[in-house]
């Protein structure tokens, strides 16, 4: 079954159980992110989705009281072993949130910034356009740099978000619901645009909208609560999108992909 | 078909029930519209009582004509013929208690016209009338006055006036200004949110962004919220006990060689009103760094940002303004508590501008407080004047941080 080539993996994870307190949000999950492709989280609400999402760059820590066990490994290094410092990982792994947010700066300030803080030396200049470049915004604001980032419309707003996200130059990206706050039009923009991120970058991106992940995912995780009610979420099935919205192995998942879940 | 379908009113009672609908919505309009009322004339009430106060007729007398010092009308003498004026009638004791003061040759001419009119002539007001009295009853007013006192004269004044504020202390009320006590007050003030706004930030930044939200820290919390509702005279026993005696050596200021105090100091003032507004400082400091949105830190974090970086660039910037709103808060309640400044022993009679930290001093409300408590009602029309310039100097120390508040926000 297996191809001769092993793609190649950007992170994985091991037997991993995300705590709030005494309480396992997620439980068990096991996944293999293939590099520079486009991997969906999706689920019902509320079957942690995003706390798993967080867990690859380690937000879940300003959660008080939240704590992993198992492993995440980054090119085979666990990201939440004793000698790992969050601040790397985050430099290494970005994201993208639910609603754009992005400085209350200048649109130039809002990409010099998570350079400048993490120590970039080169020509500052330079990376701002190639940033905003890469993140299909630079045409729209070249002339503007210096305005502020709040005058821009919501779905410029998220490209920027995503601009400031590749200045830094990550491994991986991490989206949550990025387009869930857009008109259908922004939304394909951003669409297209993983499209183009995903020949430099890995994306992991949590959504609702299932077309969505038809549309712009090359792999598909399906989240669930776990039936033995403990509102415990675990990723029930993994595979190739086509996979799973044609093919899928587990009946929860067809029923959910096919709109029958209920 | 519903089963509660029949249970609604319909028609002409529900036109009914909507009319009773309106007439208890319009008591309750009522209500709160005279609520409003209420205050804005108790404000009013309030603020004409002062002005009555602060101007009015007043009829006074020259106690020493002024002929017996000087042959020409006082307005027309230069500043040298003032001088000679108080060096041949003053005694040599008094001149130079003035002299060692300021050096007279040094002092302008209407100080030494002043001294002449206070110290030679001297002014004996008879009686005051308060500015409502004043303009409604000015007839009455000036033949009861030539009746009871045919020697005086009788004149129009106002009691605030530039002189009113540049002149210092003086036992006579005539002659009495609230410039020491302006400057105690905004050293004070000034002392106070020196001490007390770095603390109070940095305070609320740990509290907000640092601790945890265990049993400790909440019980921390609960105590800063209640620190700031305990009543002043308690901080000013504070001030006392710790500012005033056990740190004597510093805030006499014998540690760095200052002589002739003792810890009744602006030093001490200001330090017990910092520790007053502290809380409230901590408090609005809180708030405001808690309005600034947990996505702009996720943000910050999510460019691999420490937490310091988060804090100092994105979280400290954006809640700036409400901190310094808070501080305007905070000032605005220093500058009027009297109690813990009698504790923490302002003087009353204070006459030589306060020259550092070092230095002992009154303030305005403490001024007002001595001034209304005395029997001449010469005395009252000052303490209304000196209120005037309170709620002034209030107004101006809000205003100008409004603006630096508006000018630190910055606009993207």
């Amino acid at each position: 079954m297996k191809n001769n080539q092993t793609p190649e993996i950007a992170i994985e994870t091991k037997n991993l159980f995300i705590f709030y307190g005494s309480f396992a949000a997620v439980s068990e999950v096991n996944l293999k992110i293939e590099k520079q492709k486009v991997t969906a989280i999706i689920g019902p609400s509320g079957c942690g989705k995003s706390t798993l999402l967080r867990a690859f760059n380690r937000m879940n820590d300003f959660v008080p009281s939240s704590y992993v066990t198992g492993e995440v490994l980054l090119s085979g290094q666990n990201l939440y072993g004793s000698n790992i410092d969050p601040v790397e990982v985050r430099r290494r792994i970005g994201m993208v949130f639910q609603k754009p947010n992005p400085f209350p700066k200048s649109i130039y300030e809002n990409i010099a910034w998570g350079a400048r803080i993490n120590g970039f030396k080169g020509n500052m200049d330079e990376l701002v356009e190639q940033s905003l470049r890469g993140a299909a915004l630079w045409e729209e604001v070249k002339d503007q740099l210096q305005k502020s980032a709040y005058e821009l419309s919501g779905g410029q707003q998220q490209r920027l978000c995503i601009a400031r996200t590749i200045a830094i130059q990550p491994d991986i990206i991490l989206m949550d619901e990025p387009a869930s706050a857009l008109d259908p039009i922004s939304t394909l923009r951003i669409e297209e645009l993983m499209q183009e991120l995903k020949k430099n970058y890995t994306i992991i991106i949590v959504t609702h909208n299932m077309q969505q992940a038809a549309r712009v995912s090359d792999y598909t995780a399906m989240m669930m609560l776990e039936k033995d009610g403990s509102r415990s979420g675990t990723v029930i099935e993994f595979s190739e999108t086509k996979k799973i919205f044609t093919n899928p192995k587990d009946k929860r998942t067809e029923d959910y992909v096919t709109g029958r879940f209920g | 078909m519903n089963p509660n379908h029949d249970h609604f009113p319909e028609g002409e009672s529900f036109r009914q029930s909507l009319g009773r609908r309106y007439r208890t919505a319009s008591i309750w309009q009522g209500l709160f519209f005279s609520a409003f009322l209420i205050a804005i004339l108790s404000l009013g009430a309030l603020l004409y009582n002062i002005i009555d106060g602060a101007f009015g007729y007043v009829a006074f007398d020259y106690k020493n004509d002024p002929s017996e010092f000087t042959s020409k009308p006082l307005d027309d003498l230069n500043k040298q013929e003032l001088l000679d004026i108080l060096k041949t009638n003053l005694s040599s004791g008094a001149y130079k208690k003035l002299d060692n003061e300021k050096t007279m040759e040094k002092r302008s001419r209407s100080v030494l016209y002043t001294l002449v009119l206070e110290r030679l002539i001297q002014i004996d007001t008879k009686e005051t009338w308060s500015m409502t009295d004043s303009i409604l009853r000015s007839a009455e007013i000036k033949v009861e006055a030539a009746e009871k006192y045919p020697e005086a004269k009788l004149e129009f004044r106002s009691w605030l006036t530039p002189v009113f504020l540049t002149t210092p202390m003086s036992s006579k009320a005539e002659f009495a200004g609230v410039r020491t006590a302006i400057l105690g007050s905004l050293w004070m003030v000034g002392i106070a949110i020196l001490f007390a706004m770095p603390i109070g930030t940095g305070a609320a930044i740990y509290l907000h962004e640092y601790a945890n939200k265990n049993f400790i820290n909440r019980v921390i919390q609960t105590n800063i919220n209640n620190l700031a509702g305990v009543p002043s005279i308690v901080y000013g026993m504070l001030g006392l006990a710790i500012f005033v005696r056990t740190f004597e050596p510093f805030t006499s200021g014998s540690m760095f060689g200052v002589t002739d105090t003792n810890g009744r100091t602006i030093l001490s003032a200001g330090l017990t009103m910092g520790t007053l507004v502290l809380p409230l400082i901590i408090i609005n400091a809180q708030e405001a760094i808690k309005a600034v949105p947990d996505s702009l830190r996720q943000a910050a974090f999510g460019v691999g940002a420490t937490r310091w970086q988060t804090i100092w660039h994105h979280v400290l910037p954006n809640a700036l303004p409400g901190i310094l709103t808070g501080s305007i808060l905070a000032v605005s309640r220093a500058i009027g508590e009297t109690a813990p400044l009698i504790v923490v022993g302002a003087s009353t009679f204070i006459s030589i501008d306060p020259d550092g930290p070092f230095s002992k001093f009154t303030a305005l409300p403490i001024q007002i407080y001595q001034w209304t408590t005395r029997a001449q009602s010469e005395f009252h029309a000052i303490a209304a004047s000196a209120i005037i310039v309170l709620l002034a100097l209030l107004l101006s120390l809000n205003a100008t941080a409004v603006l630096l508040r508006n000018r630190v926000q910055r606009k993207y």
